[in-house]
C-alpha cells in the first residue's frame, strides 16, 4: 500500500462542489505529519529539479524541446511494458527513453529530420503504452500515474533508483559542460577546435534519456516538458550569462517541483497540475520582465562615448 | 605559365602545404593535381563558382573531408580532425534567440571551449578575452547576448574567437557574406592587420574579391575541376579565366574593382546540383557569378 493511494482514498467524496473543490485543491490538515511521511518524495523532487534545470539549458540551446516530448512518450511505453511484464516501471521507462533518445540522436542530426522522426515515434510510443496498460490487470491509478505523475506513489526502492540516475546525469553534465555548450551553439567551429562533436551528441542523448526516464516517474510522460524545458526557457528570457542561466533554471525547476509537491500533499489531486502551474507562472513572469527591460532599452551595451573611445580603428590581438 | 605553384624563395617553411591533391565528389573531380603552399602571414583568396569545391577545400584542411589522393600537411604534419592551431571562421549564421552566451562567452569558447568540465572563473582568461574584445572593437557589447547583436557585430566576434588562441592558419569561409560595406571593411581589416602582425597564413574563401583586393597576396581560382594560382594580376585576366572556364570570360577592371562577366553561362562552371550541400548557405543570387556581380545596386 503506497501513501498516494492512501491519500486518494482519504479524499472526501460527494460534498457540494464549491467547498469540495477548495478542499480537494488545498488541504493542510495534518500537514506536518504528511511532510514527514513524504520527505523522500520531496527530496526526489528537489533532485529532479536540479537535473531538469541543468539539462534544460542544453535542451534549449540544442533546440530539442520537441524531441524531449517524443522521448517521454517512448519512456511511457517502456514504463507501461515494465508494469505489464513485471520488470518494473523505472527499468521499463529507462529502456524506453534510452532507445528513443538514441534513435532520435542517430537519425535526427538536423533539426528538420529530428522533428519528423520525433513526430513519427511519439504516437507510436503512446499507442504502445496504451496497449500495455489496457492489458495490465492491476489498479487504474497506477496506469494514470504514468501519464500525469505519481511521485507520492513511488515506493522507496524506486526512489533509490531515481536518485542514482539523477546523480549520474548531474555528474555527466558537469564533466562535458563546456565542450557540450561549445558544440551545441556552434558545432562547426567546435569540431574545428577538436571537440568530439558527434561523441558528445551521443553522450547528451543518453543523459537526456536518463533525465526523461526520471521525470516521467514524477511528473508523468505528458508533462515532462514542464520540468525539462519551461524552467530553462524562463531563465533564458532574463539572462544570457552562461553562469546565471543554469543557476536560475535550476532554481526555477526546484521551486516548481518542491513547491508543487508541498501544495499537493494535502489535496486529492495529482501533483502535476501544481508543478506545471508554478513552472508556467515563473515563465510568464520572466517574459514580462524581459518585455519591460526591452521597452526601457536595457540591452547591456556600454554608453556610446566609452564605446567610441575603445573601439576606434581595428587593433592587433595580444602582445 | 601560372598553372603550377609559383616558385618563390622560401623564407619560412609553409604553414600549410598540399601536394598533387585531388578531391572527388561522387565520380567527378572537384579539383585535381592541386599544389598549394600557404606561407606564414600570406593572404590567399580562394575564388570560384558555387560548387567548385572552395568550402570542400577548407573541410579537407580541417580534416572533415578526406582527399581522394595525396596529402595535406599543416605545420609539417598530416592534417587531422580538429586542430587548435587553425582558426576557423565559418559561413555566417546568426545565433538563435535563446543562445545562453554573451559576446565575451563566444570569444572564451574559442580560447578554451574544448576543455572538459565547467568553466571556473579565471583572471587569466578574463584578461585574455578582454584583450580580444577590444582588439575586434567589441568591448562595448561584451556583455550583450549574442542573439541580439547585428550580423556585423557577430562576425567581428567570430574573428576574435578564431584569433583568440593564437592560430598559425586562419580559414575563412565567406566571412563577409551579408555584411554591409562598412562591416565588410572592418572585418577584413581585422583579419589583415592580425595576419601581418602575427604571421598567420590566411585562406579566405569568397565570391567577391573586391573587399579584400588590396590585401590579397595570391589568388586560388577554382573552376570546372581545374585551378589557377597566382597574384590577382596574374590570375584575374580575361585570357586566363577564359582558358580556365573553356569559354569566353571578360575581366573588367573599373574604379579599382574587378568584375568578371560571362561565367554564368558556362555549363560546367556551376554544377550546383552535384554538391549543393557544400554551398547550401550561399546566397542563391550569387550562383554562377564569380568575382563580383556586374551591377552592384
Amino acid at each position: 500500500m503506497t501513501v498516494a493511494t492512501a491519500v486518494i482514498a482519504a479524499a472526501p467524496h460527494g460534498l457540494p462542489l464549491a467547498d469540495d473543490l477548495w478542499s480537494q485543491l488545498f488541504n493542510f490538515d495534518n500537514y506536518g505529519q504528511l511532510v514527514a511521511l513524504l520527505i523522500n518524495s520531496i527530496l526526489a523532487g528537489a533532485v529532479l529539479g536540479l537535473v531538469g534545470g541543468l539539462i534544460g539549458v542544453f535542451v534549449m540551446s540544442r533546440d530539442m524541446a520537441f524531441a524531449v516530448h517524443g522521448i517521454s512518450e517512448l519512456s511511457f511505453a517502456g514504463a507501461s511494458a515494465g508494469l505489464l511484464f513485471g520488470v518494473g516501471v523505472v527499468q521499463g521507462s529507462l529502456v524506453g527513453s534510452l532507445i528513443a533518445a538514441l534513435v532520435i540522436g542517430a537519425l535526427g542530426s538536423r533539426a528538420r529530420d529530428r522533428n519528423s522522426i520525433t513526430a513519427v515515434l511519439m504516437p507510436f510510443g503512446l499507442g504502445l503504452g496504451i496497449l500495455c496498460l489496457a492489458l495490465y490487470p492491476g489498479r487504474s491509478s497506477n496506469k494514470f500515474g504514468l501519464l500525469t505523475g505519481q511521485i507520492v506513489a513511488i515506493p522507496n526502492p524506486q526512489l533509490g533508483w531515481l536518485f542514482v540516475i539523477a546523480v549520474v546525469v548531474i555528474i555527466g553534465l558537469l564533466v562535458v559542460w563546456r565542450p557540450l555548450m561549445f558544440s551545441s551553439v556552434d558545432a562547426d567551429v567546435a569540431a574545428a577546435r577538436g571537440v568530439p562533436v558527434r561523441g558528445l551528441s551521443i553522450v547528451f542523448m543518453l543523459l537526456l534519456g536518463l533525465s526523461v526516464a526520471v521525470s516521467v516517474q514524477i511528473v508523468g510522460a505528458l508533462l515532462v516538458l514542464s520540468i525539462l524545458v519551461t524552467p530553462a526557457a524562463a531563465a533564458l528570457r532574463v539572462s544570457s550569462s552562461p553562469v546565471v542561466v543554469p543557476v536560475l533554471s535550476v532554481v526555477f525547476a526546484m521551486v516548481s517541483m518542491v513547491g508543487g509537491i508541498m501544495l499537493a500533499l494535502g489535496g486529492s489531486i495529482p501533483i502535476s497540475p501544481y508543478i506545471t502551474t508554478i513552472s508556467f507562472a515563473i515563465y510568464v513572469v520572466c517574459r514580462v520582465i524581459a518585455a519591460i527591460r526591452k521597452r526601457r532599452g536595457i540591452s547591456g551595451r556600454l554608453a556610446p562615448e566609452s564605446a567610441a573611445a575603445r573601439s576606434g580603428s581595428p587593433a592587433i590581438l595580444g602582445s | 605559365m601560372i598553372a603550377e605553384q609559383v616558385a618563390l624563395p622560401i623564407v619560412d617553411s609553409p604553414v600549410l602545404s598540399l601536394r598533387d591533391a585531388t578531391l572527388n565528389f561522387a565520380d567527378r573531380a572537384l579539383w585535381s593535381g592541386l599544389d598549394l603552399d600557404v606561407r606564414p602571414g600570406e593572404f590567399i583568396a580562394v575564388l570560384g563558382a558555387n560548387g567548385s569545391g572552395k568550402t570542400s577545400l577548407l573541410k579537407v584542411i580541417l580534416g572533415k573531408n578526406q582527399l581522394s589522393s595525396a596529402q595535406v600537411s599543416f605545420l609539417g604534419e598530416p592534417v587531422r580532425r580538429g586542430n587548435r592551431r587553425i582558426g576557423y571562421i565559418p559561413q555566417q549564421k546568426l545565433a538563435d534567440e535563446g543562445t545562453p552566451l554573451r559576446a565575451r562567452d563566444l570569444v572564451a569558447l574559442g580560447l578554451e571551449g574544448h576543455r572538459w568540465g565547467i568553466p571556473w572563473p579565471s583572471k587569466k582568461r578574463r584578461a585574455r578575452v578582454d584583450g580580444v574584445l577590444s582588439a575586434v572593437g567589441a568591448s562595448e557589447y561584451a556583455r550583450v547576448p549574442i542573439s541580439t547583436l547585428s550580423g556585423g557585430e557577430q562576425q567581428r566576434l567570430r574573428v576574435g574567437q578564431a584569433l583568440a588562441d593564437d592560430p598559425r592558419l586562419l580559414l575563412c569561409d565567406e566571412p563577409l557574406l551579408s555584411l554591409d560595406l562598412a562591416h565588410q571593411r572592418a572585418v577584413s581589416e581585422l583579419i589583415d592587420i592580425n595576419r601581418r602582425a602575427k604571421n598567420i597564413g590566411v585562406l579566405f574563401v569568397t565570391h567577391d574579391i573586391n573587399p579584400v583586393l588590396e590585401m590579397v597576396d595570391r589568388v586560388l581560382y577554382l573552376a570546372g575541376g581545374r585551378f589557377r594560382i597566382g597574384t590577382p594580376d596574374e590570375v584575374l585576366r580575361s585570357e586566363v579565366l577564359s582558358e580556365l572556364y573553356g569559354s569566353p570570360v571578360d575581366v573588367i577592371r573599373t574604379r579599382g574593382r574587378i568584375v568578371v562577366v560571362g561565367t554564368a553561362d558556362v555549363p560546367h562552371g556551376h554544377p550546383d546540383g552535384l554538391n549543393t550541400h557544400h554551398d547550401e548557405h550561399h546566397d542563391p543570387h550569387h550562383a554562377g557569378h564569380d568575382v563580383h556581380e556586374a551591377t552592384p545596386l
